[in-house]
Protein backbone atom coordinates (compact mmCIF):
# COMPACT_ATOMS: atom_id res chain seq x y z
CA UNK A 1 0.00 0.00 0.00
CA UNK A 2 1.52 3.26 -1.15
CA UNK A 3 0.45 6.85 -0.57
CA UNK A 4 1.30 10.38 0.49
CA UNK A 5 1.20 11.77 3.99
CA UNK A 6 -1.06 14.46 5.39
CA UNK A 7 0.54 15.23 8.75
CA UNK A 8 -1.15 16.68 11.84
CA UNK A 9 1.69 17.00 14.35
CA UNK A 10 -0.43 16.97 17.49
CA UNK A 11 -1.99 14.61 20.03
CA UNK A 12 -5.64 13.95 20.89
CA UNK A 13 -7.27 14.57 17.51
CA UNK A 14 -10.82 13.87 18.58
CA UNK A 15 -13.83 12.73 16.59
CA UNK A 16 -15.53 16.11 17.13
CA UNK A 17 -12.94 17.71 14.84
CA UNK A 18 -12.77 14.73 12.45
CA UNK A 19 -16.51 15.14 11.85
CA UNK A 20 -18.32 17.85 13.86
CA UNK A 21 -21.48 16.95 15.80
CA UNK A 22 -23.82 18.86 13.55
CA UNK A 23 -23.20 16.27 10.79
CA UNK A 24 -24.08 13.24 12.94
CA UNK A 25 -27.56 13.20 11.43
CA UNK A 26 -26.03 12.52 8.00
CA UNK A 27 -25.58 8.91 6.95
CA UNK A 28 -24.67 9.42 3.30
CA UNK A 29 -21.01 8.43 3.22
CA UNK A 30 -20.05 10.66 0.27
CA UNK A 31 -21.65 13.69 1.90
CA UNK A 32 -19.90 12.96 5.22
CA UNK A 33 -16.58 12.90 3.36
CA UNK A 34 -17.06 16.51 2.28
CA UNK A 35 -16.96 17.53 5.96
CA UNK A 36 -14.01 15.36 7.05
CA UNK A 37 -11.51 17.12 9.35
CA UNK A 38 -13.58 20.29 9.05
CA UNK A 39 -13.08 21.06 12.74
CA UNK A 40 -9.31 21.19 12.38
CA UNK A 41 -8.37 21.68 8.74
CA UNK A 42 -11.01 23.26 6.48
CA UNK A 43 -8.68 22.66 3.48
CA UNK A 44 -8.60 18.90 4.02
CA UNK A 45 -11.37 18.11 1.56
CA UNK A 46 -9.70 20.04 -1.25
CA UNK A 47 -6.21 18.66 -0.69
CA UNK A 48 -6.87 14.97 0.12
CA UNK A 49 -6.26 12.47 -2.68
CA UNK A 50 -7.37 8.87 -3.07
CA UNK A 51 -4.84 6.64 -1.29
CA UNK A 52 -3.42 9.27 1.07
CA UNK A 53 -2.46 8.51 4.65
CA UNK A 54 -2.88 10.67 7.77
CA UNK A 55 -0.02 10.86 10.27
CA UNK A 56 -0.64 12.10 13.79
CA UNK A 57 0.36 11.83 17.45
CA UNK A 58 -1.10 10.14 20.51
CA UNK A 59 -4.74 9.15 21.17
CA UNK A 60 -6.01 9.70 17.62
CA UNK A 61 -9.82 9.52 17.38
CA UNK A 62 -10.59 10.11 21.04
CA UNK A 63 -14.00 11.25 22.23
CA UNK A 64 -17.32 10.34 20.65
CA UNK A 65 -17.93 6.82 19.34
CA UNK A 66 -19.31 8.15 16.05
CA UNK A 67 -18.48 5.71 13.24
CA UNK A 68 -18.93 8.77 11.02
CA UNK A 69 -15.25 9.55 11.78
CA UNK A 70 -13.54 6.60 10.04
CA UNK A 71 -16.32 6.68 7.41
CA UNK A 72 -15.65 10.35 6.55
CA UNK A 73 -11.89 9.76 6.33
CA UNK A 74 -12.19 6.55 4.35
CA UNK A 75 -14.64 8.04 1.85
CA UNK A 76 -12.28 10.99 1.44
CA UNK A 77 -9.72 8.53 0.13
CA UNK A 78 -7.69 7.91 3.30
CA UNK A 79 -6.49 4.30 3.37
CA UNK A 80 -4.63 4.34 6.69
CA UNK A 81 -4.04 6.52 9.70
CA UNK A 82 -0.57 6.29 11.22
CA UNK A 83 -0.48 7.46 14.84
CA UNK A 84 1.53 7.05 18.02
CA UNK A 85 -1.62 5.61 19.62
CA UNK A 86 -5.38 5.35 18.99
CA UNK A 87 -8.49 5.78 21.08
CA UNK A 88 -10.24 2.44 21.37
CA UNK A 89 -13.58 3.04 19.65
CA UNK A 90 -12.05 4.77 16.61
CA UNK A 91 -9.62 1.86 16.33
CA UNK A 92 -12.24 -0.87 16.41
CA UNK A 93 -14.67 1.07 14.19
CA UNK A 94 -11.92 1.43 11.57
CA UNK A 95 -11.16 -2.31 11.63
CA UNK A 96 -14.60 -3.86 12.21
CA UNK A 97 -16.20 -1.71 9.51
CA UNK A 98 -13.17 -2.21 7.19
CA UNK A 99 -12.91 1.53 6.59
CA UNK A 100 -9.17 2.10 6.97
CA UNK A 101 -6.08 0.66 8.64
CA UNK A 102 -5.10 2.11 12.02
CA UNK A 103 -1.31 1.77 12.09
CA UNK A 104 0.50 2.28 15.38
CA UNK A 105 3.93 3.77 14.83
CA UNK A 106 6.93 4.65 16.96
CA UNK A 107 8.50 8.03 17.65
CA UNK A 108 11.05 7.46 14.83
CA UNK A 109 8.36 7.28 12.18
CA UNK A 110 6.43 10.16 13.73
CA UNK A 111 9.50 12.40 13.70
CA UNK A 112 10.94 11.10 10.44
CA UNK A 113 7.89 11.36 8.16
CA UNK A 114 6.93 14.82 6.89
CA UNK A 115 3.89 16.28 5.17
CA UNK A 116 3.75 15.11 1.56
CA UNK A 117 6.27 12.25 1.95
CA UNK A 118 5.49 9.21 -0.13
CA UNK A 119 5.49 6.05 1.97
CA UNK A 120 4.62 2.41 1.57
CA UNK A 121 3.19 0.16 4.26
CA UNK A 122 3.65 -3.60 4.31
CA UNK A 123 1.52 -5.17 7.06
CA UNK A 124 3.00 -8.63 6.35
CA UNK A 125 6.47 -7.47 7.41
CA UNK A 126 5.27 -4.61 9.66
CA UNK A 127 7.49 -2.25 7.70
CA UNK A 128 6.90 1.33 6.71
CA UNK A 129 9.17 2.68 3.98
CA UNK A 130 9.62 6.39 3.45
CA UNK A 131 10.25 6.48 -0.29
CA UNK A 132 10.85 10.24 -0.31
CA UNK A 133 13.54 10.12 2.38
CA UNK A 134 14.73 6.55 1.88
CA UNK A 135 14.11 5.58 5.52
CA UNK A 136 12.47 2.50 7.04
CA UNK A 137 10.51 2.21 10.28
CA UNK A 138 8.69 -0.58 12.10
CA UNK A 139 4.95 -0.47 12.80
CA UNK A 140 3.46 -2.20 15.81
CA UNK A 141 2.08 -5.54 14.56
CA UNK A 142 -1.69 -6.03 14.66
CA UNK A 143 -2.89 -8.34 17.42
CA UNK A 144 -3.99 -11.78 16.23
CA UNK A 145 -7.73 -11.05 16.15
CA UNK A 146 -7.33 -7.61 14.56
CA UNK A 147 -5.09 -9.12 11.88
CA UNK A 148 -7.71 -11.76 11.12
CA UNK A 149 -10.59 -9.26 10.95
CA UNK A 150 -8.57 -7.06 8.60
CA UNK A 151 -7.65 -10.04 6.43
CA UNK A 152 -11.31 -11.11 6.30
CA UNK A 153 -12.42 -7.64 5.22
CA UNK A 154 -14.28 -6.59 8.38
CA UNK A 155 -16.07 -8.12 11.35
CA UNK A 156 -19.06 -9.44 9.39
CA UNK A 157 -16.80 -11.42 7.05
CA UNK A 158 -14.74 -12.85 9.89
CA UNK A 159 -15.95 -16.24 11.16
CA UNK A 160 -14.91 -16.72 14.80
CA UNK A 161 -16.13 -20.33 14.88
CA UNK A 162 -13.70 -21.41 12.18
CA UNK A 163 -10.60 -20.52 14.23
CA UNK B 1 -10.97 -11.96 39.27
CA UNK B 2 -12.23 -8.41 39.63
CA UNK B 3 -15.82 -7.43 38.80
CA UNK B 4 -15.15 -6.60 35.13
CA UNK B 5 -13.29 -9.88 34.57
CA UNK B 6 -16.07 -11.85 36.26
CA UNK B 7 -18.78 -10.28 34.11
CA UNK B 8 -16.79 -10.82 30.91
CA UNK B 9 -15.94 -14.41 31.90
CA UNK B 10 -19.62 -15.20 32.38
CA UNK B 11 -20.44 -13.50 29.08
CA UNK B 12 -17.76 -15.51 27.31
CA UNK B 13 -18.85 -18.77 28.94
CA UNK B 14 -15.47 -19.28 30.55
CA UNK B 15 -14.55 -20.09 34.15
CA UNK B 16 -12.01 -17.27 34.17
CA UNK B 17 -10.44 -14.59 31.99
CA UNK B 18 -7.33 -12.45 32.37
CA UNK B 19 -6.31 -9.08 30.95
CA UNK B 20 -5.37 -9.26 27.23
CA UNK B 21 -7.49 -12.38 26.60
CA UNK B 22 -9.65 -11.83 23.53
CA UNK B 23 -13.18 -13.14 24.03
CA UNK B 24 -16.50 -13.12 22.25
CA UNK B 25 -18.94 -12.22 25.02
CA UNK B 26 -22.71 -12.72 24.96
CA UNK B 27 -24.50 -9.41 25.36
CA UNK B 28 -27.38 -8.96 27.84
CA UNK B 29 -28.61 -5.52 26.68
CA UNK B 30 -27.91 -3.36 23.68
CA UNK B 31 -28.91 0.25 23.08
CA UNK B 32 -28.94 2.54 20.08
CA UNK B 33 -30.23 6.08 19.56
CA UNK B 34 -31.21 8.48 16.80
CA UNK B 35 -27.59 8.85 15.62
CA UNK B 36 -26.26 5.32 16.01
CA UNK B 37 -29.63 3.75 15.03
CA UNK B 38 -29.70 5.18 11.51
CA UNK B 39 -25.99 4.29 11.30
CA UNK B 40 -26.87 0.69 12.12
CA UNK B 41 -29.70 0.74 9.57
CA UNK B 42 -27.13 1.83 6.97
CA UNK B 43 -24.93 -1.14 7.95
CA UNK B 44 -27.97 -3.45 7.59
CA UNK B 45 -28.56 -2.05 4.09
CA UNK B 46 -24.93 -2.78 3.16
CA UNK B 47 -25.20 -6.32 4.56
CA UNK B 48 -28.34 -7.00 2.53
CA UNK B 49 -26.48 -6.02 -0.64
CA UNK B 50 -23.72 -8.46 0.34
CA UNK B 51 -26.27 -11.25 0.72
CA UNK B 52 -26.05 -11.41 4.52
CA UNK B 53 -29.44 -12.01 6.12
CA UNK B 54 -30.80 -9.23 8.31
CA UNK B 55 -34.33 -10.63 8.49
CA UNK B 56 -34.47 -10.93 12.24
CA UNK B 57 -32.59 -9.84 15.34
CA UNK B 58 -31.02 -12.26 17.74
CA UNK B 59 -33.37 -11.13 20.55
CA UNK B 60 -35.51 -7.98 20.21
CA UNK B 61 -36.39 -8.10 23.94
CA UNK B 62 -32.76 -7.28 24.76
CA UNK B 63 -32.66 -4.24 22.52
CA UNK B 64 -33.81 -0.77 23.52
CA UNK B 65 -33.85 2.48 21.65
CA UNK B 66 -33.58 6.11 22.74
CA UNK B 67 -34.21 9.38 20.92
CA UNK B 68 -31.91 12.04 22.25
CA UNK B 69 -29.35 13.73 19.99
CA UNK B 70 -31.50 15.67 17.53
CA UNK B 71 -34.90 15.66 19.29
CA UNK B 72 -37.33 17.29 19.23
CA UNK B 73 -36.41 17.08 15.54
CA UNK B 74 -34.00 19.89 14.75
CA UNK B 75 -34.79 19.97 11.02
CA UNK B 76 -35.84 17.71 8.13
CA UNK B 77 -32.92 15.29 8.15
CA UNK B 78 -33.19 14.55 11.85
CA UNK B 79 -36.98 14.23 11.53
CA UNK B 80 -36.44 11.62 8.84
CA UNK B 81 -33.98 9.77 11.07
CA UNK B 82 -36.66 9.52 13.78
CA UNK B 83 -39.14 8.12 11.25
CA UNK B 84 -36.49 5.61 10.08
CA UNK B 85 -35.86 4.55 13.67
CA UNK B 86 -39.58 4.06 14.33
CA UNK B 87 -39.95 1.91 11.21
CA UNK B 88 -36.96 -0.17 12.29
CA UNK B 89 -38.23 -0.87 15.80
CA UNK B 90 -41.68 -1.76 14.42
CA UNK B 91 -40.25 -4.04 11.75
CA UNK B 92 -38.00 -5.93 14.16
CA UNK B 93 -40.41 -6.05 17.11
CA UNK B 94 -38.38 -3.87 19.48
CA UNK B 95 -40.87 -2.76 22.12
CA UNK B 96 -38.64 -0.63 24.33
CA UNK B 97 -38.44 2.49 22.19
CA UNK B 98 -38.53 5.70 24.22
CA UNK B 99 -40.15 8.20 21.86
CA UNK B 100 -40.11 11.90 22.48
CA UNK B 101 -43.57 13.29 23.01
CA UNK B 102 -44.87 9.94 24.25
CA UNK B 103 -44.24 9.79 27.98
CA UNK B 104 -40.82 8.88 29.27
CA UNK B 105 -37.93 9.70 26.99
CA UNK B 106 -34.55 11.29 27.45
CA UNK B 107 -30.83 10.92 26.98
CA UNK B 108 -30.02 7.25 26.46
CA UNK B 109 -27.63 6.96 29.40
CA UNK B 110 -30.13 8.62 31.70
CA UNK B 111 -32.89 6.26 30.54
CA UNK B 112 -30.53 3.33 31.22
CA UNK B 113 -30.74 4.05 34.95
CA UNK B 114 -34.04 5.95 35.29
CA UNK B 115 -35.89 3.04 33.66
CA UNK B 116 -33.64 0.31 35.11
CA UNK B 117 -32.85 -0.91 31.60
CA UNK B 118 -29.53 -2.38 32.71
CA UNK B 119 -28.93 -4.66 35.71
CA UNK B 120 -25.86 -5.27 37.84
CA UNK B 121 -23.71 -7.98 36.28
CA UNK B 122 -24.98 -7.34 32.72
CA UNK B 123 -22.77 -7.14 29.66
CA UNK B 124 -24.27 -3.95 28.22
CA UNK B 125 -23.20 -2.26 25.00
CA UNK B 126 -24.52 0.92 23.45
CA UNK B 127 -23.96 2.86 20.28
CA UNK B 128 -22.58 5.85 22.14
CA UNK B 129 -19.26 6.51 23.81
CA UNK B 130 -20.78 7.51 27.16
CA UNK B 131 -22.34 4.06 27.56
CA UNK B 132 -19.67 3.79 30.28
CA UNK B 133 -22.10 5.75 32.51
CA UNK B 134 -24.15 2.71 33.41
CA UNK B 135 -21.17 0.88 34.92
CA UNK B 136 -22.16 2.74 38.09
CA UNK B 137 -24.90 0.10 38.50
CA UNK B 138 -22.29 -2.68 38.57
CA UNK B 139 -22.61 -3.70 34.91
CA UNK B 140 -19.90 -3.99 32.25
CA UNK B 141 -21.04 -1.02 30.15
CA UNK B 142 -19.12 -0.18 27.00
CA UNK B 143 -19.61 2.06 23.97
CA UNK B 144 -19.33 0.73 20.40
CA UNK B 145 -19.76 1.98 16.82
CA UNK B 146 -22.47 1.21 14.25
CA UNK B 147 -20.87 -1.89 12.73
CA UNK B 148 -20.33 -3.47 16.14
CA UNK B 149 -23.87 -2.67 17.30
CA UNK B 150 -25.25 -4.15 14.05
CA UNK B 151 -23.15 -7.26 14.74
CA UNK B 152 -24.59 -7.52 18.26
CA UNK B 153 -28.17 -7.08 16.99
CA UNK B 154 -27.72 -10.02 14.62
CA UNK B 155 -25.40 -12.27 16.62
CA UNK B 156 -25.95 -11.44 20.29
CA UNK B 157 -22.23 -11.28 20.98
CA UNK B 158 -19.18 -9.15 20.30
CA UNK B 159 -15.41 -9.35 20.78
CA UNK B 160 -13.57 -7.70 23.63
CA UNK B 161 -10.00 -7.66 24.73
CA UNK B 162 -10.24 -8.15 28.49
CA UNK B 163 -9.00 -4.86 29.91
CA UNK B 164 -6.56 -4.26 32.70
CA UNK B 165 -8.21 -2.53 35.64
CA UNK B 166 -7.12 0.71 37.24
CA UNK B 167 -8.57 0.94 40.72
CA UNK B 168 -9.32 4.41 42.08
CA UNK B 169 -9.59 4.37 45.87
CA UNK B 170 -11.50 7.44 46.96
CA UNK B 171 -11.11 8.36 50.60
CA UNK B 172 -13.85 10.19 52.47
CA UNK B 173 -17.09 11.98 51.79
CA UNK B 174 -17.02 14.90 49.34
CA UNK B 175 -17.34 18.34 50.98
CA UNK B 176 -20.75 19.99 50.61
CA UNK B 177 -19.68 22.41 47.86
CA UNK B 178 -17.97 19.66 45.84
CA UNK B 179 -19.68 17.21 43.48
CA UNK B 180 -18.65 14.02 41.71
CA UNK B 181 -18.02 16.14 38.60
CA UNK B 182 -15.25 18.06 40.40
CA UNK B 183 -13.65 14.81 41.49
CA UNK B 184 -13.72 13.10 38.09
CA UNK B 185 -12.36 16.24 36.41
CA UNK B 186 -9.54 16.24 38.96
CA UNK B 187 -8.81 12.58 38.18
CA UNK B 188 -8.81 13.17 34.39
CA UNK B 189 -6.56 16.18 34.93
CA UNK B 190 -4.08 13.92 36.73
CA UNK B 191 -4.13 10.90 34.42
CA UNK B 192 -4.85 12.68 31.11
CA UNK B 193 -7.18 12.20 28.13
CA UNK B 194 -5.63 8.81 27.42
CA UNK B 195 -4.78 7.96 31.03
CA UNK B 196 -7.31 5.13 31.08
CA UNK B 197 -7.07 4.11 27.41
CA UNK B 198 -8.36 0.61 26.74
CA UNK B 199 -8.58 -0.01 30.50
CA UNK B 200 -11.27 -0.36 33.11
CA UNK B 201 -11.53 2.48 35.59
CA UNK B 202 -13.03 1.04 38.78
CA UNK B 203 -14.00 3.31 41.66
CA UNK B 204 -14.19 2.23 45.29
CA UNK B 205 -13.38 3.22 48.83
CA UNK B 206 -15.28 5.22 51.42
CA UNK B 207 -15.67 8.11 48.97
CA UNK B 208 -17.79 5.84 46.75
CA UNK B 209 -19.66 4.25 49.68
CA UNK B 210 -20.75 7.74 50.72
CA UNK B 211 -21.76 8.75 47.19
CA UNK B 212 -25.27 8.56 45.78
CA UNK B 213 -25.89 6.33 42.76
CA UNK B 214 -26.33 9.47 40.63
CA UNK B 215 -22.90 10.78 41.65
CA UNK B 216 -21.36 7.42 40.77
CA UNK B 217 -23.05 7.69 37.35
CA UNK B 218 -21.24 11.01 36.84
CA UNK B 219 -17.91 9.36 37.75
CA UNK B 220 -18.40 6.47 35.32
CA UNK B 221 -19.77 8.75 32.56
CA UNK B 222 -16.54 10.70 32.41
CA UNK B 223 -14.25 7.65 32.30
CA UNK B 224 -14.86 7.93 28.55
CA UNK B 225 -12.93 11.21 28.66
CA UNK B 226 -9.87 9.32 29.92
CA UNK B 227 -10.25 6.78 27.10
CA UNK B 228 -11.46 3.92 29.33
CA UNK B 229 -13.24 0.88 27.91
CA UNK B 230 -15.57 0.93 30.90
CA UNK B 231 -16.05 2.59 34.26
CA UNK B 232 -17.45 0.49 37.07
CA UNK B 233 -18.45 0.49 40.72
CA UNK B 234 -19.23 -2.69 42.68
CA UNK B 235 -22.97 -2.69 43.41
CA UNK B 236 -24.14 -2.18 46.99
CA UNK B 237 -27.43 -1.69 48.81
CA UNK B 238 -27.77 1.84 47.38
CA UNK B 239 -27.80 0.38 43.86
CA UNK B 240 -30.32 -2.29 44.88
CA UNK B 241 -32.61 0.35 46.44
CA UNK B 242 -32.22 2.67 43.44
CA UNK B 243 -33.14 -0.04 40.93
CA UNK B 244 -35.90 -1.51 43.12
CA UNK B 245 -37.57 1.91 43.25
CA UNK B 246 -37.54 1.78 39.48
CA UNK B 247 -39.21 -1.62 39.28
CA UNK B 248 -36.23 -3.96 39.07
CA UNK B 249 -36.24 -7.41 40.68
CA UNK B 250 -33.87 -10.39 40.79
CA UNK B 251 -30.58 -8.56 40.79
CA UNK B 252 -27.35 -10.51 40.52
CA UNK B 253 -24.77 -8.51 42.44
CA UNK B 254 -21.42 -9.50 40.97
CA UNK B 255 -18.44 -8.33 43.01
CA UNK B 256 -14.71 -8.90 42.70
CA UNK B 257 -12.96 -11.68 44.60
CA UNK B 258 -10.93 -10.86 47.68
CA UNK B 259 -7.75 -11.56 45.72
CA UNK B 260 -8.87 -9.58 42.64
CA UNK B 261 -6.00 -8.04 40.73
CA UNK B 262 -5.64 -4.44 39.59
CA UNK B 263 -2.85 -3.30 37.32
CA UNK B 264 -2.62 0.10 39.04
CA UNK B 265 -4.07 1.61 42.18
CA UNK B 266 -4.64 5.35 42.50
CA UNK B 267 -5.68 7.05 45.71
CA UNK B 268 -7.56 10.33 45.96
CA UNK B 269 -8.57 12.15 49.11
CA UNK B 270 -12.13 12.90 48.07
CA UNK B 271 -12.84 14.61 51.40
CA UNK B 272 -10.28 17.29 50.50
CA UNK B 273 -11.47 18.03 46.95
CA UNK B 274 -11.96 21.57 45.67
CA UNK B 275 -14.43 22.76 43.04
CA UNK B 276 -12.64 22.03 39.75
CA UNK B 277 -13.19 22.91 36.09
CA UNK B 278 -11.73 21.88 32.76
CA UNK B 279 -10.69 24.81 30.59
CA UNK B 280 -10.90 24.79 26.78
CA UNK B 281 -10.09 22.66 24.81
CA UNK B 282 -9.78 19.38 26.64
CA UNK B 283 -11.28 17.66 29.70
CA UNK B 284 -7.73 17.09 31.01
CA UNK B 285 -7.00 20.83 31.07
CA UNK B 286 -8.16 21.28 34.65
CA UNK B 287 -7.67 23.77 37.47
CA UNK B 288 -9.41 24.54 40.75
CA UNK B 289 -12.14 27.14 40.35
CA UNK B 290 -10.42 29.68 42.57
CA UNK B 291 -7.50 29.68 40.11
CA UNK B 292 -9.73 29.89 37.02
CA UNK B 293 -9.01 32.59 34.45
CA UNK B 294 -11.11 35.72 34.79
CA UNK B 295 -13.26 35.54 31.67
CA UNK B 296 -16.61 37.12 30.86
CA UNK B 297 -19.01 34.24 30.31
CA UNK B 298 -21.77 34.41 27.70
CA UNK B 299 -23.74 31.29 28.54
CA UNK B 300 -24.45 28.67 31.15
CA UNK B 301 -25.63 25.24 30.00
CA UNK B 302 -26.96 22.75 32.54
CA UNK B 303 -27.75 19.62 30.61
CA UNK B 304 -26.53 16.22 29.29
CA UNK B 305 -26.18 12.70 30.66
CA UNK B 306 -23.36 13.96 32.85
CA UNK B 307 -24.92 17.04 34.38
CA UNK B 308 -28.73 17.06 34.29
CA UNK B 309 -29.80 14.19 36.52
CA UNK B 310 -32.20 15.04 39.34
CA UNK B 311 -29.38 15.53 41.85
CA UNK B 312 -27.64 17.91 39.42
CA UNK B 313 -30.78 20.02 39.02
CA UNK B 314 -31.29 20.05 42.78
CA UNK B 315 -27.74 21.32 43.27
CA UNK B 316 -28.24 24.07 40.69
CA UNK B 317 -31.54 25.03 42.32
CA UNK B 318 -29.82 25.50 45.70
CA UNK B 319 -27.73 28.21 44.05
CA UNK B 320 -30.48 29.77 41.92
CA UNK B 321 -33.01 30.03 44.75
CA UNK B 322 -33.62 33.74 45.36
CA UNK B 323 -30.96 34.79 42.82
CA UNK B 324 -31.00 35.97 39.21
CA UNK B 325 -28.86 34.85 36.28
CA UNK B 326 -26.51 37.38 34.73
CA UNK B 327 -25.90 35.42 31.51
CA UNK B 328 -28.06 33.32 29.19
CA UNK B 329 -28.79 30.11 31.08
CA UNK B 330 -30.35 26.96 29.67
CA UNK B 331 -31.40 24.03 31.82
CA UNK B 332 -32.37 20.78 30.10
CA UNK B 333 -33.41 17.92 32.44
CA UNK B 334 -31.94 14.69 31.05
CA UNK B 335 -35.21 12.71 31.03
CA UNK B 336 -38.95 13.34 31.33
CA UNK B 337 -39.07 11.54 34.70
CA UNK B 338 -36.48 14.02 36.01
CA UNK B 339 -38.34 16.94 34.43
CA UNK B 340 -41.50 15.81 36.20
CA UNK B 341 -39.84 15.50 39.60
CA UNK B 342 -38.25 18.91 39.10
CA UNK B 343 -41.70 20.30 38.44
CA UNK B 344 -43.36 18.56 41.39
CA UNK B 345 -40.62 19.67 43.80
CA UNK B 346 -40.57 23.30 42.70
CA UNK B 347 -37.18 23.30 40.94
CA UNK B 348 -38.60 24.52 37.64
CA UNK B 349 -40.13 27.51 39.39
CA UNK B 350 -36.78 28.34 40.97
CA UNK B 351 -35.09 28.17 37.55
CA UNK B 352 -37.71 30.29 35.84
CA UNK B 353 -37.77 32.81 38.70
CA UNK B 354 -33.99 33.12 38.33
CA UNK B 355 -34.48 33.96 34.65
CA UNK B 356 -33.18 30.71 33.16
CA UNK B 357 -34.81 28.90 30.24
CA UNK B 358 -35.89 25.30 30.81
CA UNK B 359 -35.82 23.08 27.73
CA UNK B 360 -36.88 19.51 26.92
CA UNK B 361 -34.62 16.51 27.44
CA UNK B 362 -32.10 16.27 24.58
CA UNK B 363 -28.36 15.98 23.98
CA UNK B 364 -28.91 19.34 22.31
CA UNK B 365 -25.95 21.69 22.44
CA UNK B 366 -23.71 19.30 24.40
CA UNK B 367 -22.69 17.75 21.08
CA UNK B 368 -23.19 20.91 19.05
CA UNK B 369 -26.41 19.54 17.55
CA UNK B 370 -29.04 22.21 18.27
CA UNK B 371 -30.89 23.98 21.11
CA UNK B 372 -28.35 26.57 22.16
CA UNK B 373 -25.17 25.93 20.18
CA UNK B 374 -22.37 28.47 20.59
CA UNK B 375 -21.43 31.25 18.20
CA UNK B 376 -17.88 32.31 17.31
CA UNK B 377 -16.03 33.58 20.38
CA UNK B 378 -18.88 32.73 22.75
CA UNK B 379 -17.76 31.38 26.11
CA UNK B 380 -19.92 28.85 27.94
CA UNK B 381 -19.77 27.20 31.34
CA UNK B 382 -21.34 23.80 31.02
CA UNK B 383 -22.16 20.71 33.06
CA UNK B 384 -21.46 18.51 30.02
CA UNK B 385 -18.53 16.18 29.46
CA UNK B 386 -16.42 17.42 26.51
CA UNK B 387 -14.93 20.73 25.45
CA UNK B 388 -12.94 19.90 22.33
CA UNK B 389 -12.77 22.64 19.67
CA UNK B 390 -16.22 23.11 18.17
CA UNK B 391 -17.84 20.58 20.46
CA UNK B 392 -20.75 22.86 21.39
CA UNK B 393 -20.91 24.88 18.18
CA UNK B 394 -18.49 27.21 16.43
CA UNK B 395 -14.89 26.04 16.23
CA UNK B 396 -13.81 29.28 17.92
CA UNK B 397 -16.32 29.03 20.77
CA UNK B 398 -15.05 27.96 24.20
CA UNK B 399 -16.49 25.62 26.81
CA UNK B 400 -15.51 25.33 30.46
CA UNK B 401 -16.65 22.05 32.03
CA UNK B 402 -17.98 22.34 35.55
CA UNK B 403 -20.23 20.83 38.21
CA UNK B 404 -23.85 22.03 38.39
CA UNK B 405 -22.98 23.99 41.55
CA UNK B 406 -20.10 25.82 39.85
CA UNK B 407 -22.08 26.34 36.63
CA UNK B 408 -25.03 27.82 38.53
CA UNK B 409 -22.81 30.04 40.71
CA UNK B 410 -21.07 31.26 37.54
CA UNK B 411 -24.42 31.98 35.87
CA UNK B 412 -25.28 34.24 38.77
CA UNK B 413 -22.04 36.26 38.62
CA UNK B 414 -21.19 36.02 34.92
CA UNK B 415 -17.68 34.86 35.83
CA UNK B 416 -16.32 31.44 36.77
CA UNK B 417 -17.24 31.25 40.43
CA UNK B 418 -16.58 28.91 43.33
CA UNK B 419 -19.95 28.31 45.03
CA UNK B 420 -18.32 29.16 48.40
CA UNK B 421 -17.54 32.65 47.12
CA UNK B 422 -21.12 33.47 46.23
CA UNK B 423 -22.64 36.25 48.32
Amino acid sequence: MKGNIIKYARDNIDTDVIIPGTYLKIHDYAELATHAMEGLDPDFHSKVKEGDFILSGKNFGCGSSREHAPIALSHSGIKAVLALSFARIFYRNSVDGAFLLPIEIGQDAYDGISEGDEISIDVSTNEIKNITKNQTYKMKPFSELIGKIIAAGGLFKYKPDQD
Amino acid sequence: MNITEKILARGAGKSSVSPDDVVFAKVDKVMMHDVSGPGVIKVFDKLKKQGISVDKLWDPTKVWVAEDHFVPSAEKVSAENIVKLSKFTKQYGIEKHFKYGMGQYGICHTISHEEAMVMPGDVYVGGDSHTNTTGALGAFACGLGHTDIAYVLLNGQIWFKVPETYYFKLNGKLPEHVMAKDLILKIIGEIGNDGGSYQTMQFGGSGIDEMSVESRLTMCNMTTEAGAKNGIVEPDQKVVDYLTQRGATNMNLVKGDDDAEYSKIFEFESSEMEPTIAKPFSPENTCVVREAPSVELDKCYIGSCTGAKYEDLEAAARIFKGRKVKIRTEILPAAISIYQRAMENGLLKIFLDAGATVGPPTCGACCGAHMGVLAKDEICISTTNRNFPGRMGHIESQTYLASPLVAAASAVTGKITDPRDLK
